[in-house]
């Protein structure tokens, strides 16, 4: 469980990124934490695995303060995959790199091994074992990446901007990654804006403007909520516009996902019919 | 990172910001001289000439205003200040040709100012300099403009790529990476995670932005010209006159005039 209490951040350049944010993330919760540019997401998350420690209050990890622990013991419990996959691949192969961090967290040579054939089939990366990650396209070093960081199982996983520069397959593909974790019992947070992307997803949410937490609730609450969405400056999904503005014929208005409407406008046909 | 930050310009306007640069970088190149001069050996070394180096700059960094940016520089210059000392303090004690502890501790202390001079008077440069002043300042100095172009873009990306890395440590971090763990050869070799990517990424971005630049015709024409012309103006004039005269009484000490150690002068 991750126990965020009355959080402040100043950057050292004296830029104030969070103010007070106290959350709540319970052990295989899958969250999703929203706002636009600036808002203090990546600063909120950066707290959960001691990259930041927070200026003011505290951030609790399993029973642990994060103030008490290095980044190296508390990513083992807490894994954390980058925006920019460029930003972390450095090895000569994908094998190689997916092999980095297990061996700095000191795992044994044939536990690595069956890890990075696992993280490599989890991935569908089988194929580019020995290819250097420099050679392969944006996606597949993005799912380099993330399988260099779910090789050592993390209890916690962090998603930073998960979508930026994918293509639909990509994401779909992502969608159907992260259920499966979440199904597996592992927590997610993902952080984005990509509001489509989240509500397929139907997570829980977490909308932060300006360093503050504006609202929590699952998505169907929050992705409806045309108020706070425009105080956070994110646009309903397509799926609830066309609901919201059909509001006249009968129609729910809190459905934000493609399968979801479907199932509605079916039975709605039905009933008319 | 804290050393960058005392080279990053910050868009104020101040006298000496608006002094031209080419008079800026000459006061430079003559405090460098002038520091190079004095120093002294470790019989006699100087320490008092490079104290009045290195209060004769504070007006500048006043009347500049950077007295903050300045600050962080020189803290961020501190650690290497540090280790010039203890190196000269070790390796002259060890050697034993040393006249007395003072002198010894004088010496050392002289070689650090020295240092600390140089980092001062490049810090007020660099924190007083635009980068386009700087680039306009090398192009009518008759510099070739392709040069001038890579050395703004040079000096414009280093804040770029400090943020950059600062990045990429935290995402190695992330992934369990340990800097501080180890032997010296196994410290050294933590940094290749860091440097990789850093690399890998400044030639990625240096060839987007020559393709960017290309897309916007960039050396198109031979005969380029400028929307601002740099003019030498009265306060240049007299910077150079200090300049020109801090040198020749520089000069006129070190030939002409005994320069006694503090710890003689002391009688310590």
């Amino acid at each position: 469980m991750i126990e965020v209490k009355d959080v402040s951040f100043t950057y050292p350049n004296g830029v104030e990124a969070l103010h007070g944010v106290s959350l709540k993330i319970r052990d295989g919760e899958f969250v999703a934490i929203m706002g636009q540019n600036g808002a203090g997401k990546t600063t909120l998350v950066k707290q959960f695995n001691g990259l930041l420690k927070p200026t003011k209050g505290e951030v609790v990890v399993d029973g642990v303060n994060t103030r008490e622990a290095s980044v190296a013991t508390l990513a083992q419990k807490v894994g954390f995959v980058f925006q920019n996959p460029d930003h972390q691949l450095f090895c000569e192969t994908v094998e190689d790199e997916i092999a980095f961090a297990l061996k700095n967290f000191g795992f044994k040579e044939n536990t690595i091994k069956k890890r990075v054939t696992w993280a490599l089939n989890l991935l569908d990366l089988k194929q580019y074992s020995k290819t250097s990650p420099f050679m392969l396209s944006g996606g597949e070093r993005k799912r380099v990446a993330l399988a260099s960081v779910l090789a050592w199982n993390p209890k916690v996983i962090i998603l930073d901007e998960p979508t930026i520069g994918q293509d639909q397959n990509q994401k779909n593909r992502l969608q159907q990654f992260v259920n499966q974790l979440v199904t597996q019992g592992k927590t997610v947070v993902i952080v984005s804006h990509d509001v489509e992307f989240v509500a397929e997803c139907n997570p829980k949410i977490v909308l932060m403007v300006e360093g503050k937490i504006l609202a929590e609730g699952s998505a169907k609450q929050i992705l409806t909520n045309s108020y706070l969405l425009t105080q956070a400056s994110i646009v309903l999904p397509q799926i609830a516009q066309i609901f919201t503005g059909l509001a006249g014929l009968g129609l729910p208005t809190d459905v934000i996902n493609v399968h979801e409407a479907k199932k509605v406008l079916l039975d709605f046909m039905e009933v008319d019919s | 990172m804290s050393f960058f930050e005392g080279l990053r310009f910050r868009r104020v306007s101040s006298p000496i910001h608006r002094l031209d640069p080419r008079v800026k970088f000459f006061y430079v190149c003559v405090l460098f001289v002038m520091a190079i001069m004095f120093g002294g050996t470790l019989k006699n070394p100087e320490l008092l000439p490079l104290i009045v180096l290195f209060f004769i700059q504070m007006p500048f960094v006043l009347v500049a205003g950077v007295k903050r940016e300045w600050i962080r520089s020189m803290r961020g210059a501190m650690f290497l200040a540090i280790f010039i000392f203890v190196f000269n303090f070790i390796f002259q004690f060890i050697s034993g040709s040393y006249d007395s502890f003072a002198l010894l501790l004088e010496y050392s202390f002289s070689m650090t100012l020295r240092f600390l001079v140089l980092v001062e008077s490049f810090s007020i440069f660099f924190l007083t300099t635009s980068p386009d002043h700087l680039g306009l300042a090398l192009e009518q100095s008759h510099v070739p403009y392709e040069f001038c172009f890579a050395f703004t873009t040079a000096v414009r990306f280093v804040p770029v790529l400090a943020d950059e890395a600062q990045t990429i440590m935290d995402a190695q971090k992330a992934r369990g990476l340990e800097l501080e763990r180890g032997n010296f050869i196994k410290r050294i070799k933590n940094y290749i995670p860091l440097l990789i990517p850093l690399i890998v990424n400044a030639i990625r971005r240096s060839l987007e932005l020559a393709e960017a630049m290309e897309s916007r015709a960039w050396g198109a024409t031979e005969k380029r010209t400028n929307l601002y012309v740099l003019t030498l103006r009265n306060p240049d004039y007299i910077l150079v006159v200090l300049s020109v005269f801090m040198l020749i009484l520089a000069v006129y000490v070190r030939f002409f005039l005994p320069v006694p150690s503090l710890t003689v002068l002391l009688h310590i």
